[in-house]
């Protein structure tokens, strides 16, 4: 079933009881060509690349829970491409260009919407920071703008500009950043994928990885083993966990990362807008609520929740950058389970069992790399090469040096 | 309309507020809803996706559709629960989410559009053209969505933040937290009652229940007057319990002004931290509604509402009132409503074997099935045993059965247990550690049951806590059992809501399941049931019962989606109080601050500090041209600055030495006593930390410097060093940071101003240090330099800074040298090629910035290991260069490098630049800059190109030394 | 979140810095080869239940502080002082 505005009036007309699931609920069978474990955005659209791309017909993705019960649905939906170390770079400037064409792509309206990135610097070293930044993104091929303080005026008047503790010096503007709606690209790749013949075996957990003589033979699950020739481990959140089941031990640590959302309100912020002197991140959904977010909580967690003194943080941050927020209301506030790399950067690599692979460690960061991250997983289980793009999210880069940390804070792994 | 004799409301005191431009009289005690609904005003709002009218479903902060903007001397509050703010004098509210008007909003042609907006619709649809997304349809979406506006200037209100601790925080002051919090206050443990309304007793204040023989509320007084003379109870009415955090951590909310007339510095709100070692939910139950055709009208309200607007406020929401239940617990307020003299149409039980009800007319077995009345109800079908039957009536009290407000038991993850017998999910014991649940929160609902639940809860607690609990009797009251039979949605054609805020209706829901969306999560996403500013509190279990229904689970298999924090919304400014301006982080101040200010200096920040950016001279228009002359005079003369902001930390004990070994690169054990070592630091994972110079000040004491920006984390790294691997060495140390004040005294006139000053000549050698007598003061002078030049520091307790720097100010304009500032300071270690953290930025290593042979190959030190990784070293690694354009051009930090053929791109990038300056000592502008395997390269042209400032200039590479390459000024 | 400080008694989360994993205490020799050096900074057993991490006090005594605690339910079981007093060698 294809859709577009006139299915959605014809079916209108009829009462919507033309609609069909947007998947199947398939039975996992004995044996797949590959198996990805993971129902999350990355898991979702490495299954679709791996159909779409690679010609692969004989797919499942296996998820513990329901499909995007991860991160996917608790993120602040923002898409960007505004990194500056080469291998960080052209991975996300790759990921974008598929945002710009994901709608056509999936048949699927995941309302990306290119609204507009503002990076606050608030010193001139800051500003120098950026400028490297924005440099680096013109290299790569995209879009970065340096403003002065009367530019960030232009955009954001709203903006504390007289007595904030930390004054505004200008921002970095990333025009092609922006936002989408989080479960939509979740539920888009997933139909997708099942369009394409891909199981969605949702339930279904993974207690085992089968390894004989080195070489992946199948997973164990809740609902019976199912061999498989390659095996993808896609689960940021979880990676340690299932990895261990493979006998690996990963340089990640799991830490919460709080998000909030607001009440609606009539559209007030235009564009993704963070603050450069706290971490502080925030832009408007189409439906109205302020949705915005900060560090993460600075322990190691898997609670899915947070504690007061990063909520306040973030209250504190928003409040000392934009106090016209100060009366829109916070409704809800969730925790997300982050893998934290040792250099903020992911990982997208094969193992040392032949056929397994792994998709982890996206630290702040997966939402936006949904689509590359997928692209790069397929092209690298269907060939056995990284993808040029993906190149440098080795797993031993630790072991060897070839560090890619952005933030510059050092192998610990909460300061990514 | 109000109904004379009823309700708490203070008749003797008139008030006037206004709603929508129209005034309207009221008195205190009302909420805005009461108000209105005194008034007759019944469409309050309009729904988020249909705008359809909506009226005032509850009485309570669990209101979904009557929501408002209250108007402020410079910004409104949106959404706003009528039925939460109490009316003060003069205030002003006005509706949200309509355009022209509340009464005809043009966007209720949604509604007709039905149809074709249902659940998800738009993921189908939008998609083409696709520029069409961002300037078509995504701007008309964002102008519909959203509920109340923001007035998009700065928040100018007055808000707290405190902390409170306790032994027992009794949340909810009804029945079941009241008679605790008297156990546990005759008891003598510190006990907070925190109650989300303005006034405390709950449901006592809404029914006309009795205790012990005598009106309940006769009781509430009496508890409540002892309460308030007990100095270990804090009560604290309009405070929201807003959410569980780890060790008995609970957020608040108190609306501290928003009850009253605005006025300056009355804080509109205080968001508490509350530690408690033990906790009673006393929340109490939600009613829930019932879903049928139209169920969202203006009139149809839970019927729990309808007794607290009678028998709280004296309000009724119609004159001919109707009831639709499926358990007995409307009965009372239908008896309540007669009693007021008011006409009771038909109670419509569900239930074929319902109780009679006096002279009122009980429809048994009975539903209804439609609705009428555009602005406000009319009438109403129902479904008999003997068929259909229309009757009039203005307002229908929805009694669906009751839902315990367990939300704070969900936001540690725990999940609720469905009951069966109560048709409701329960508590779980044990999910938020140190809390449990008593009465209705925990599924009794009986007044007695309650306040046997309290007492018992609070007899537990207080046993646990350690303290004897006093005797306090149980009276007697209402114990009748809670018989439901479950009625969720009534089936038949047309819509029935659900979520009457987020418009998501019965069949969404069964569309949503159709579609494959059958987790309840992914109906909650996909139909937006539950997200709306009441999170589901009155649509949730009903929705998810009509999914379980859809896919033919029992509701325990469907489950829940999950409550979180907070409770009620929280407004940012509440959580983000204090700040505001400068509020955001502490401001550190130097002892020079105000010297420096007296001159005009600018103060610009560096990190939490503030330090001057240069100073001005009369005629000079731009902060180059000062820094161009401070640069000079320090060249040519001598100049002071104030550098007390580096870390300063005092290292004491026999193995210091052997420690600095350990976190430095170099060797320190072998300095001598009364010299100084610059050194580097590394992390342990071989970057560098920090660098900096270490004076040995006596055989086992030493004074580190570390950078400004580093202190904390150099500080904060040593400890760990010193505690993790070798604590039983001999060593401790200090910050001094803030017990000194150090100032820079450098040019070739410094040694001049130090014998001056000094009384004596310093007669230090480079990198020497010692003690000395300064105007009589103790303090310490080395021979360091930041600047190339002969360069002294004098530092002395922080008491006498201001003075010194003074004094040596005057001392050096006697000599034809003064202040530089920041701007100068920078220029001058550029021309040098000193490093700060521009350059070390947490991606460089000892091997980049040329100083690897400081690691010494004869020790282990932190971070020696790491730093011998393959990809740590070697000619593929950017390397500090100096950089001189070929051209009188300006050069900018974050320009990239490429080599003077190649095309500009990321594929060819050879490099960046770090830091710029422009050099009045060479004429020129230079830089500082990383440029692959760049050591090898000094003398080749390369190309610097910062496409956001349109600079695209050719440079030398260079040494990063520019001056003095030799050291002759230094050593002089 | 509070801690209980062994030098101090409960305190709120705010005056403590959080590190890592208690691995971090197990500093391998200069000498050991490439692949402790990489186990001991970058990998982790990251349990989702009982776990060792390190915290320092930084608003407080300025210990640092080895906690016993899990990581799914954030109960706090033990809080253990890195430098113990005899190993200290005199330390308060």
């Amino acid at each position: 079933m294809r859709y577009s505005g006139l299915k959605v009036i014809t079916e209108g007309l009829f009462g919507n009881k033309g609609w069909k699931p947007a998947w199947r609920t398939p039975d996992p069978k004995p044996e797949y060509d590959a198996i990805i474990i993971g129902g999350g955005g990355h898991g979702l659209s490495t299954a679709y690349y791996l159909a779409k791309n690679h010609g692969f017909t004989n797919i499942a993705v296996l998820e513990k829970g329901y499909l995007g019960s991860g991160n996917i649905g608790r993120n602040t939906t923002i898409v960007r491409a505004n990194y500056f170390l080469p291998g960080n770079s052209e991975f996300y400037s790759h990921s974008l260009k598929l945002w710009e064409g994901l709608e056509a792509d999936l048949n699927y309206n995941v309302m990306h919407s290119q609204r507009g990135l503002i990076n606050l610097f608030h010193s001139d070293g800051q500003r120098d920071a950026f400028a490297r930044r924005g440099n680096s993104m013109i290299n790569q091929g995209d879009d970065a703008i340096l403003l002065d303080r009367e530019g960030v005026r232009e955009h954001l008047p709203y903006l504390d500009f007289e007595q904030t503790r930390f004054p505004i010096y200008g921002g970095l503007l990333h025009p092609r950043g922006g936002t989408a709606r989080h479960d939509a690209v979740a539920w888009g790749y997933a139909r997708a994928a099942d369009r394409r013949g891909v199981d969605l075996i949702q339930n279904c957990e993974v207690t085992g990885i089968d390894v004989e003589n080195g070489v992946v033979r199948g997973v164990q699950t809740t609902r019976g083993s199912i061999r498989a020739k390659k095996v993808a481990i896609v689960v940021a959140g979880r990676s340690s966990q299932v990895a261990a089941m493979a006998g690996m031990r990963l340089p990640i640590e799991s830490h919460v990362l709080q998000a909030f959302v607001t009440e609606g309100l009539k559209p007030v912020i235009n564009h993704v807008v963070s603050f450069g002197m706290g971490h502080f991140y925030i832009s408007q959904s189409d439906k109205g609520g302020l949705v915005f977010g900060g560090d993460i909580d600075f322990y190691a967690s898997y609670a899915s929740r947070g504690n007061l003194p990063m909520v306040e943080h973030v209250m504190e941050a928003g409040m000392t950058l934009m106090p016209m927020i100060g009366r829109a209301r916070v409704l809800r506030s969730w925790g997300g389970i982050m893998d934290m790399t040792p250099d903020g950067s992911p990982i997208i690599d094969r193992t040392d069992i032949s056929g397994l692979f792994i998709d982890c460690g996206w630290n702040y960061g997966g939402f936006k790399a949904v689509p590359a991250s997928g692209w790069c997983m397929a092209h690298l289980m269907a060939t056995g090469e990284s993808h040029p793009v993906a190149e440098k999210f080795k797993l031993n880069r630790f072991a060897t040096g070839h560090i890619l940390d952005e933030e510059g804070t050092g192998s610990q792994h909460n300061l990514h | 309309m109000r109904i004379d004799g009823k309700g708490r409301i203070d008749r003797t005191r008139p008030l006037t507020f206004a709603f929508d431009g129209v005034s309207y009289p009221a008195y205190k005690g009302d909420t805005l809803a009461s108000a209105l609904m005194a008034n007759d005003v019944r469409v309050v709002g309009r729904s988020f996706k249909y705008h359809r009218p909506r009226g005032i479903l509850t009485a309570g902060s669990e209101e979904p559709g009557a929501l408002v903007e209250i108007m402020g001397p410079a910004n409104q509050t949106p959404n706003t629960r009528a039925t939460v703010q109490e009316v003060f004098e003069g205030l002003t509210a006005r509706s949200q989410n309509r355009w022209p008007s509340l009464r005809w909003d043009l966007l209720g042609i949604n509604d007709l559009a039905s149809p074709f907006l249902s659940a998800g619709f738009y993921y189908k649809t939008f998609m083409w053209p696709r520029a069409f997304w961002e300037k078509i349809y995504e701007p008309l979406i964002r102008r519909a969505a959203g509920l109340g506006s923001l007035s998009g200037r700065h928040d100018e209100g007055t808000y707290e933040k405190a902390y409170a601790f306790c032994d027992l925080l009794i949340v909810g002051a009804g029945p079941t937290g009241l008679i605790a919090a008297l156990a546990a206050g005759r008891s003598g443990a510190d006990v907070i009652l925190a109650e989300d309304a303005a006034e405390m007793g709950g449901r006592l204040l809404s029914d006309e229940g009795q205790i012990d023989g005598a009106p309940a509320q006769e009781w509430l007084a009496s508890v409540l007057a002892e309460l308030a003379l007990m100095p270990n109870v804090r009560l604290m009415p309009r405070t929201a319990v807003t959410g569980a955090y780890d060790d008995g951590t609970y957020g608040a909310l108190e609306r501290v002004g928003l009850h009253r007339r605005p006025r300056p510095n009355l804080p509109r709100e205080c968001f508490w931290r509350i530690t408690a070692r033990r906790t009673i939910l006393a929340t109490g139950a939600l009613e829930r509604p019932i879903a049928f055709a139209d169920n969202d009208r203006p009139g149809i309200m839970m019927a729990s509402a309808m007794a607290s607007y009678l028998n709280r406020y004296g309000v009724s929401p119609g004159r001919k009132v109707t009831f639709f239940a499926n358990n007995d617990s409307a009965r009372a307020t239908a008896r309540s409503f007669v009693a007021a003299g008011l006409s009771v149409a038909a109670i419509i039980d569900s239930r074929p074997d319902a109780p009679d009800e006096g002279d009122i007319p009980v429809h048994k077995g009975a539903v209804v099935i439609g609705t009428k009345g555009r602005h406000g109800l009319q009438e109403i079908t129902l479904r008999t045993g003997s068929g259909e039957v229309r009757l009039e009536t203005d307002a229908l009290g929805m009694a669906g059965g009751w839902n315990p407000s367990l939300h704070l038991t969900c936001h540690m993850n725990g999940r609720p247990r469905w009951s069966a017998e109560l048709a409701a999910f329960v508590p779980s014991p044990g999910a938020v550690p140190g809390l449990v649940a008593a009465g209705a929160a925990n599924g009794t609902f009986s007044t007695h049951g309650c306040l046997a639940a309290g007492l018992a809860a609070a007899q537990e607690v207080l046993t646990d806590l350690g303290h004897k609990a006093a005797p306090v009797d149980l009276p007697q009251a209402e114990n009748a059992p809670y018989t439901i039979s479950p009625l969720w949605a009534v089936p038949g054609k047309g819509r029935a809501w659900l979520d009457f805020a987020n418009d998501v209706t019965t069949k969404d829901v069964a569309l949503s399941a159709q579609e494959g969306f059958s987790s309840v999560e992914h109906m909650k996403r996909y139909t937006t049931q539950g997200m709306a500013p009441d999170q589901g509190k009155s649509s949730n279990v009903a929705a998810l019962a009509v999914l379980a229904d859809a896919t033919g689970r029992g509701i325990p298999e469907t489950g829940t989606t999950t409550f979180r924090p907070p409770f009620v919304p929280v407004s940012i400014a509440a959580m983000g109080a204090g700040a505001r301006a400068e509020g955001f982080a502490p401001q550190r101040f130097m002892t020079s601050d105000q010297a420096s200010r007296d001159r005009g200096a600018p103060m610009i920040e560096a990190g939490l500090w503030y330090r001057p950016s240069y100073f001005p001279k009369p005629g000079e228009t731009t902060w180059r041209e000062a820094c161009d002359r401070e640069v000079a005079m320090v060249r040519n003369s001598v100049g002071i600055s104030d550098v007390s902001t580096l870390g300063k930390i005092d290292l004491q004990g026999r193995d210091a030495g052997r420690f600095l070994d350990f976190v430095y690169t170099n060797t320190f054990s072998t300095l001598p006593v009364g010299r100084v070592r610059y050194g580097v630091m590394l992390r342990e994972d071989g970057h560098v930390l920090d660098d900096g110079t270490t004076a040995r000040l006596g055989e086992n004491h030493w004074l580190m410097t570390t950078t400004t920006a580093a202190a904390g984390l150099v500080m904060r790294h040593l400890d760990f060093v010193h505690q993790a691997f070798c604590a039983d060495w001999d060593v401790r140390f200090i910050s001094v940071t803030e017990h000194w004040a150090q100032f820079a005294v450098a040019g070739p006139k410094a040694r001049d101003l130090l014998t001056s000053a000094l009384g004596a000549a310093p007669g230090l050698p480079f990198m020497g240090v010692r003690a000395a007598t300064i105007q009589g003061v103790a303090g310490r002078v080395f021979r360091i330099s930041f600047s190339g030049e002969e360069g002294y520091e004098v530092a002395v307790p922080a008491r006498y800074g201001e003075a010194l720097f003074r004094d040596l100010t005057a001392r050096a304009e006697t000599m034809g040298g003064g202040l530089y500032g920041m701007e100068a300071l920078n220029v001058l270690r550029i021309e040098k090629g000193f490093i700060t953290h521009a350059e070390i930025h947490g991606r460089t290593t000892a091997f980049d910035i040329g100083m690897e042979k400081m690691v010494s190959a004869k020790k282990d030190c932190i971070g020696k290991a790491a730093a011998s990784r393959p990809g740590m070293i070697g000619a593929a690694r950017a390397q500090l260069v100096g950089l001189k354009p070929l051209t009188d051009s300006p050069l900018t930090a974050g320009a990239h490098l490429f080599t003077q053929s190649a095309d500009v791109k990321r594929e060819t990038d050879q490099g960046y630049v770090t830091s710029v300056g422009y050099s009045p000592t060479l004429a020129s502008w230079l830089a500082l800059a990383f440029l692959h395997d760049g050591r090898a390269r000094h003398g080749e042209t390369i190309r610097l190109v910062d496409h956001l400032r349109k600079v695209d200039v050719l440079c030398t590479v260079t040494d990063p030394v520019f001056h003095d390459p030799m050291g002759e000024k230094l050593r002089a | 979140m509070r801690l209980n400080c062994p030098h101090c008694g409960p305190r709120d989360r705010r005056e403590f810095y959080y590190y890592g994993a208690a691995a971090y205490l197990d500093r391998p020799s200069p000498d050991a080869p490439a692949q402790a050096w990489d186990d001991y900074l970058h990998n982790r057993d990251n349990p989702a239940g009982m776990t060792q991490d390190l915290w320092y006090h930084e608003q407080g005594c300025t210990a640092w502080l080895k906690v016993t605690r899990n990581t799914v339910t954030h109960e706090i079981i033990a809080v253990d002082a890195v430098a113990t007093p005899k190993a200290s060698g005199g330390m308060a």
